[in-house]
């Protein structure tokens, strides 16, 4: 019983983290239909900002985590107007493969500049825990942290979307652009605003991810990338409740898997259980079924 | 239809040619062991990228799982010759026998899905291989598979490759090609048309694999020692890069593009740090600038596909439909 709550513990922290970089994913896919393989190395940048704001400058925790999530939105914006607006109308494997290439220039310019090591993020937060159930389930202050900041951000996301003007034009985008745009709707600036939201998302998950595992590397974002997708595939792509639950149910399953003793299993098990629920909702669990047009 | 023309003639005569020409030079030195080395990855690279461009140039599949595949052959290979003793020909052939079946097996039901989806799924069907290889103590697990004894030579390879761009050539000349041309263009329009579209997708997949299969073996029988982690994701995106940067749908594309991004992947060895970044720069561009490719769906004199013409008609019709 103890050893389930702390897996709950833990698997939350960690699905917390999924969500909010599978909510950049679904966002973006929502509105241009690309999968934005970026994303997952914006998270890197994001995490290395956070670690040179508290190590070298020796700002707290609060104000590292919004000038992170601010300059990750930037480097968002910045990469949509360069890379992906001259290719909007272009085939989607066109897309995808700028996408890969700006994600490997992120990778290796920033490996160029702080080299491929792993570096310590240093413990900003004070390491206090509360304990529960005669100290067997461990409440740590930085899963407080992480789950607390999670909800907050994705409070604060669903009021954007869902009341104010701009949520409403992001809405109406991701229904059908063209018509958006005919009805007066500012795409470009539409799209730049959701670059920039999904990526301060990833921004913020970048520097939680720095203070719950203490490591960061060029190299971080890449598989983390890739199953914040997964998490946004399986809760049905461009649905942002879906992104949450999905992000939710990997980290739990991938807690679950670890603790029983599969921890070398748990990227495959994320894959498997991504395949199966696709062949048995094509669209993920909360995803719209998309009639055909013939 | 006579085999023995003209044309298929001069063509043989060509190619032998060409083998000779290069193994002379092999044998008398001028050509030296580092080439040799770069010339099979050229032919191991071109069969990939054929092969990936039957699946995603000409079915229209987007796949970003095909290095799977060639893992799958490469260890079939090794375990052959290395643990059982087998000669080369039983590893290359079974290698890509198994390949061929595990890509009928993940694509009977992956192929259902479309685009994005199906592309995550295959990508999935990717890591898990590589982790189920990287968790086997029989085959090296993380450690790799080492001491495989070294068959492949420019025989070998020069010979697979020819095999694998005839067969896919005279593939997607045949009716079944034009099936999975159909597919590609319109799978509502070619099923309505009486194409079963399941049944091409996964031979397109299954020939695909096969030629993977037969790449892995030739990659695994010339290094002497493979990891799992040399067919990772980013092996699938090497790939993919090779087809779309040659040209989706053209297969002299395909055979330009893996020997220019071959070369240019050699050259920026001396420069190791900034490679990556040339290389992502490199990418960029291409996709910026000629975002078709190098070849467009153009040919070669020679690879010339009976149905182009009528093809392209039919695209272009299809995007002024599109555009009203």
């Amino acid at each position: 019983m103890e050893q389930v709550f702390q897996q709950m513990i833990n698997g939350i922290s960690l699905g917390g983290i999924y969500a909010l970089m599978a909510l950049g994913y679904t966002m973006v896919y929502g509105i241009i239909n690309l999968i934005n393989f970026a994303h997952g190395d914006i998270y890197m940048v994001g995490a290395y900002v956070g670690f040179a704001l508290t190590t070298f400058f020796n700002i707290g925790f609060l104000p590292a985590l919004l000038i992170s999530m601010a300059a990750t939105s930037l480097l968002g914006i910045i990469i949509e107007k360069i890379a992906y607006k001259p290719l909007r109308k272009s085939p989607r494997i066109t897309a995808l493969i700028t996408a890969i290439s700006i994600s490997l220039l992120l990778q290796y310019t920033m490996m160029y500049f702080v080299g491929p090591q792993t570096r310590t993020f240093p413990e900003v937060l004070e390491s206090k825990s509360l304990k529960f159930l005669n100290g067997n389930v461990i409440l740590d202050v930085k899963n407080i942290y992480i789950i607390a900041i999670t909800l907050i951000l994705m409070i604060a996301l669903q009021f954007i979307v869902r009341k104010t003007k701009m949520g409403k034009a992001m809405r109406a985008s991701s229904y059908d652009l063209e018509a958006a745009e005919l009805m007066g709707v500012n795409v470009n600036k539409v799209i730049s605003f959701t670059f920039a939201m999904g990526s301060a998302l990833a921004g913020a998950a970048g520097v939680l991810v720095g203070i719950y595992y203490n490591t960061i590397n060029p190299l971080m974002g890449s598989l983390p990338g890739l199953k914040a997708f997964v998490a946004a595939v399986l809760g049905g792509i461009g649905a942002i409740p879906g992104a949450v639950l999905g992000g939710f149910s990997l980290g739990i399953i991938e807690t679950i898997v670890s603790a029983n003793g599969g921890s070398v299993f748990k990227d495959a098990v994320a894959f498997l259980i991504l395949i199966l629920v696709l062949l048995v909702r094509p669209n993920g669990l909360l995803g719209k079924t998309a009639k055909e047009k013939v | 239809m006579n085999r023995f023309n003209k044309k298929n003639i001069f063509t043989i005569v060509g190619l032998v040619l060409f083998y000779i020409t290069v193994q002379i030079l092999f044998n008398i030195g001028i050509l030296d062991s580092y080439m040799e080395l770069n010339i099979i990855l050229i032919c191991i690279n071109i069969i990939l990228a054929v092969g990936l461009n039957l699946i995603t140039g000409f079915t229209g599949q987007f796949s970003l799982g095909h290095a799977a595949f060639m893992s799958i052959g490469a260890y079939t290979s090794a375990v052959l010759t290395a643990k059982l003793g087998q000669p080369f020909f039983i590893g290359i052939i079974l290698s890509g026998i198994v390949a061929a079946l595990a890509g009928v097996l993940i694509g009977i039901p992956t192929l259902r899905l479309k685009g994005d989806y199906l592309a995550i799924a295959t990508l999935g069907f990717g890591e898990i291989i590589k982790i189920l290889a990287l968790n086997t103590d029989y085959i090296g697990g993380a450690i790799g598979f080492n001491d495989i004894p070294q068959y492949t030579n420019w025989t070998w390879a020069f010979g697979m490759t020819v095999l694998s761009i005839v067969v896919i050539k005279n593939f997607i000349n045949s009716y079944k090609g034009r099936a999975c041309i159909a597919i590609r263009e319109d799978e509502i329009a070619a099923e309505a048309m009486g194409v079963n579209a399941t049944h091409y997708k996964v031979l397109a997949f299954a020939i695909g694999a096969f030629f993977a299969g037969i790449a892995g073996s030739l990659y695994a029988n010339y290094f002497y020692f493979i990891k799992p982690d040399s067919f990772g994701f980013m092996k699938s995106i090497d790939i993919l890069v090779i087809v779309v940067f040659g040209g989706l749908g053209s297969i002299s594309g395909s055979i330009v593009g893996a020997i220019v991004l071959s070369v240019v992947s050699t050259l920026l060895q001396s420069v190791a740090d900034l490679r990556m970044i040339i290389y992502a720069l490199v990418l960029f561009g291409i996709m910026m600038f000629r975002p078709t490719g190098l070849m467009g769906k153009q040919e070669f004199k020679g690879f010339k596909l009976k149905t182009i013409k009528k093809e392209v008609k039919a695209s272009e019709s299809f995007k002024g439909y599109e555009s009203i």
